[in-house]
C-alpha cells in the first residue's frame, strides 16, 4: 500500500537531492573534518559550505550556527546555558503549550529550585502577552517560547515576546523547529538570542540539529571535551548529516513560496472539505495565525487512535492530539491549555502536509475521512445520543 | 504504533455485536467522554432470566477498547449470569491473544461493564461518583474512598485489581485502571495501596513480638527490610541499604532510584512505619548519605 504521508510535523521524507549530497560522505569521503591532511580538509570545506547555506536560510552569519544532534539538544543547551550565564537569576519563563523538549526540562529545573512560569494561551492557542509582561522580572534568566506549535501550527509573535524578555535583561530562546522552512526568518533583524532547528522536519535526515546563537550572546556549552563548533559543542561533527542539512536548507529557501501558496491551498482545501462534510467538528487554533501546512481538527464523540488506525487502513498517515496510552490518557497538554472541551479533545487529528503532498492524496482523505468518523460515531454511545438529539 | 494481535485488529476492524438492544434485561455503563473511553453493554436473557442469549455494545475509545468490547459480547453469549460474572479482565485479554500492557485498562473496562450490568439487574446498589470531570458515568463503587479523582476510582476497586492481577508497580496499576494516568496526584496513594496488598500477602498473621533482646531485634529489623521493604522499592527501581542499628535507631541509605528522589522522605517514613509495625514501636529511621 502506498502511503499518503500527512504527518510531516512528526518527521519528513529526506529529499532525494539531499540524500545524494550526503551519500559520498560515508564510504568515500569519510575523513574527520578536524584532521590536518587533505582528506579531512575536503570534508571541512563541505561542512563550511553547509554552514553558510544554513545561515542563509535563517538570515544569520555562519559563525552563529552551532550544529547539534537534534532540536531537543538545541533546546536543552539553550536553557542550560542561560542559567549558567546568569547564576543569580532563578526564574525561567516558557509556555503551557511548549514541546516536551522545553517543558520537561523546565519542570525538572523547578524541582531543583528554579521558579518556572508557564504562560497560558487563549482558546485559539494565542499566547497571553499580558501575562508574559507581568511575569518577566529582573530575576528572569531566560524566556523560551516556540515559534510555531507542533500540534496546532499556531504561530507566536516571537519578536514581540523577545523584546519583552530583553526589557528585563533576560535571554530569549525560541524553539523554531516547526517554523523553519515554512515561514520566512531573518535573524539579522531579530531580537532573538537563540533558536533551535531540527533537520528531519525539513527534509534532512534525523540526527542533526542547529542551535543558532546570536553573535555576542554569552554561552556555556552543554557538551564539552572538544574544540568542535568553536568549543561550543564538543564531539566529532556528523559531517554527512551537516552536509545534508545544508542542502535541505537551500531547498527549503527555494520552496518557501510554495509552502505558503501550493501547500497552504491544499491544507485549506482539506480542512474546508472536512468541516463541510463532518458535523460537530472544530479546527484547533483556527482563529489564530498558523503554519501553512498544519491543521488540527477535533471531531466530537470519537477517539483519536481509532480514527488513526482506520485512516491507516487507507494508507493515510496522520497524528492524534491525544495519545491513548496509560501514562497520558489526558488529551494533549496543548489542547488542554487551549481549553478544548473534553467532548472533542480525545478525537483531535493533526494533518501536516509537505511540498510532496499531492492534490490526489488530499482527495483521498476528503473521500475516506467522513465515513470513518460516521462509523465510529455510530459505535459510540455519546455519538448516538448527541447526534440523535441534534439531527 | 501499537503491537496489536491479529485478533485485536480483527475485532477492531470488524467489531461483533455493535448496537443496542431496545428491550435489554441488563445494561451496564462505565467510563466517560472525559476519561477517553466508555462502554455501554446490553444483555438479553432467556425465558428463565438466567442465560445470556444476546449481547450488544456501544464503545467510545481506542482500537483496543472497541476490540475488548466486541470480544466481551462474544464471550458472554450463551453463559449464565454466574458464569459471566466469572469472566475476568485477563480472560478478555486472553481471548484477544493478549493486549499491550498499556492497554489492559480496556479489558478492565469490559469486565466492569459486565459486572455493573449484572449487579444492576440483580438490584444491587451501584452508586455513581462525581469526579473532577463533569460526566455521568464512572467506574462502579467498591464501597471505598475515591483515590483517583480524575477517573473516579476507589481504593477498594484498585485493591481488587492489584490483587487479582498481581500488580507491583504504579505504572502497572495505571495501565490496568488508568488511575494516576492524568494529573498524577494520587500516585503516592496508589503506592500505599500496592504496599498494603503486597504487605497483606507477605506479612499475613505476623505480629510484633512482645519483647526482644537486642540481638533478636537487630535480626528482625534485617529480616523485615529484606522481606517486606526492599522488594517494594525494587518495584519502583529503587533500593536501600542498612548502614547501622544503634538501639532503636535504624540508619539507612537510599540507593538507585530512591537516592536523591524527591519523595525519599515519604519512603523513609514508610520504612519506619513498617518496622514499628513488625519489630518495635520505638524504632526511629534515619536517612544517612553514604
Amino acid at each position: 500500500m502506498k502511503e499518503i504521508y500527512l504527518d510531516n510535523n512528526a518527521t519528513t521524507k529526506v529529499d532525494e537531492a539531499v540524500f545524494e549530497e550526503m551519500r559520498p560522505y560515508f564510504c568515500e569521503l569519510y575523513g574527520n573534518p578536524s584532521s590536518m591532511h587533505f582528506f579531512g580538509g575536503q570534508v571541512q570545506a563541505k561542512v563550511t559550505e553547509a554552514r553558510v547555506k544554513v545561515s542563509d536560510l535563517l538570515g544569520a552569519s555562519p559563525d552563529e550556527i552551532i550544529f547539534t544532534a537534534c532540536g531537543t539538544e538545541s533546546d536543552n543547551a539553550a536553557i542550560r546555558s542561560a542559567l549558567e550565564v546568569f547564576p543569580d537569576r532563578k526564574h525561567i519563563i516558557t509556555s503551557r503549550v511548549e514541546h516536551p523538549a522545553v517543558l520537561t526540562q523546565c519542570r525538572n529545573l523547578r524541582q531543583k529550585g528554579y521558579r518556572v512560569t508557564e504562560i497560558g494561551v487563549d482558546g485559539a492557542g494565542r499566547l497571553d502577552l499580558e501575562e508574559l509582561r507581568t511575569a518577566v522580572d529582573n530575576d528572569t534568566a531566560i524566556v523560551s517560547l516556540m515559534w510555531a506549535n507542533n500540534e496546532t501550527g499556531v504561530i507566536f509573535p516571537v519578536e514581540e515576546t523577545a523584546a519583552i524578555a530583553k526589557s528585563k535583561g533576560a535571554l530569549f530562546h525560541s524553539d523554531a523547529v516547526q517554523a523553519i522552512g515554512k515561514v520566512p526568518i531573518n535573524m539579522a533583524a531579530s531580537n532573538i538570542d537563540m533558536l533551535s532547528l531540527s533537520g528531519h522536519k525539513l527534509h534532512a535526515p534525523k540526527g542533526i540539529g542547529v542551535l543558532y546563537l546570536k553573535r555576542g550572546t554569552p554561552f556555556r556549552p552543554f557538551m564539552v571535551g572538544g574544540h568542535q563548533e568553536k568549543s561550543r559543542r564538543a564531539g566529532t561533527e556528523n559531517a554527512a548529516a551537516i552536509i545534508a542539512l545544508g542542502k535541505a536548507c537551500q531547498l527549503a529557501g527555494q520552496h518557501m513560496d510554495a509552502e505558503n501558496t501550493t501547500v497552504k491551498a491544499m491544507r485549506d482545501r482539506l480542512q474546508d472539505a472536512l468541516m463541510a462534510a463532518i458535523p460537530h467538528a472544530r479546527i484547533n487554533g483556527g482563529g489564530a495565525e498558523r503554519l501553512p501546512n498544519t491543521t488540527s481538527i477535533a471531531f466530537e464523540f470519537v477517539e483519536g487512535e481509532a480514527i488513526l488506525l482506520l485512516l491507516s487502513e487507507f494508507g493515510i498517515c496522520a497524528s492524534s492530539g491525544s495519545a491513548c496510552t496509560s501514562g497520558s490518557l489526558e488529551p494533549s497538554h496543548v489542547l488542554r491549555a487551549m481549553g478544548v472541551p473534553f467532548t472533542c479533545a480525545h478525537g483531535s487529528i493533526r494533518f501536516s502536509l509537505s511540498r510532496y503532498t499531492t492534490d490526489t492524496e488530499i482527495d483521498t482523505v476528503i473521500r475516506e475521512m467522513p465515513p470513518i468518523i460516521a462509523r465510529l460515531r455510530e459505535m459510540s454511545p455519546f455519538g448516538r445520543e448527541h447526534l440523535k438529539g441534534r439531527a | 504504533m501499537w503491537d496489536y494481535t491479529p485478533t485485536v485488529k480483527d475485532h477492531f476492524l470488524n467489531p461483533r455485536n455493535v448496537g443496542d438492544i431496545p428491550d435489554a434485561d441488563a445494561v451496564g455503563e462505565v467510563g466517560s467522554l472525559a476519561c477517553g473511553d466508555a462502554l455501554k453493554l446490553y444483555l438479553k436473557l432467556d425465558g428463565n432470566k438466567d442465560k445470556i442469549i444476546d449481547a450488544k455494545f456501544q464503545t467510545f475509545g481506542c482500537a483496543s477498547a472497541i476490540a475488548s468490547s466486541s470480544a466481551l459480547t462474544e464471550m458472554v453469549k450463551g453463559k449464565t449470569l454466574d458464569e459471566a460474572l466469572a469472566v475476568s479482565n485477563q480472560d478478555i485479554a486472553d481471548f484477544l491473544g493478549g493486549l499491550p500492557e498499556e492497554k489492559m485498562h480496556c479489558s478492565v473496562m469490559g469486565q466492569e461493564a459486565l459486572e455493573v450490568a449484572i449487579f444492576k439487574y440483580r438490584g444491587m446498589e451501584i452508586p455513581q461518583h462525581d469526579s473532577e470531570h463533569d460526566h455521568g458515568y464512572a467506574y462502579p463503587d467498591y464501597e471505598g474512598e475515591i483515590v483517583c479523582k480524575c477517573f473516579g476510582i476507589t481504593d477498594a476497586f484498585l485493591k481488587k485489581v492489584i490483587e487479582t492481577n498481581g500488580l507491583t508497580t504504579v505504572e502497572q496499576v495505571t495501565n490496568f485502571t488508568k488511575a494516576g494516568g492524568a494529573c498524577g496526584g494520587c500516585i503516592p496513594k496508589i503506592k500505599e495501596l500496592i504496599s498494603q496488598v503486597l504487605g497483606e500477602t507477605a506479612a499475613q498473621a505476623r505480629v510484633r513480638p512482645e519483647k526482644l533482646s537486642n540481638m533478636k531485634k537487630m535480626q528482625l529489623i534485617q529480616e523485615v527490610l529484606e522481606r517486606d521493604i526492599r522488594p517494594l522499592l525494587w518495584a519502583d527501581g529503587g533500593d536501600l541499604e542498612l548502614i547501622d542499628i544503634d538501639g532503636s535507631k535504624v540508619k539507612i541509605a537510599f540507593r538507585k532510584a530512591c537516592a536523591g528522589c524527591a519523595s525519599s522522605g515519604n519512603t523513609a517514613r514508610m520504612v519506619e512505619a513498617k518496622l514499628r509495625d513488625l519489630v518495635a514501636e520505638d524504632i526511629v529511621v534515619e536517612e544517612v548519605s553514604q
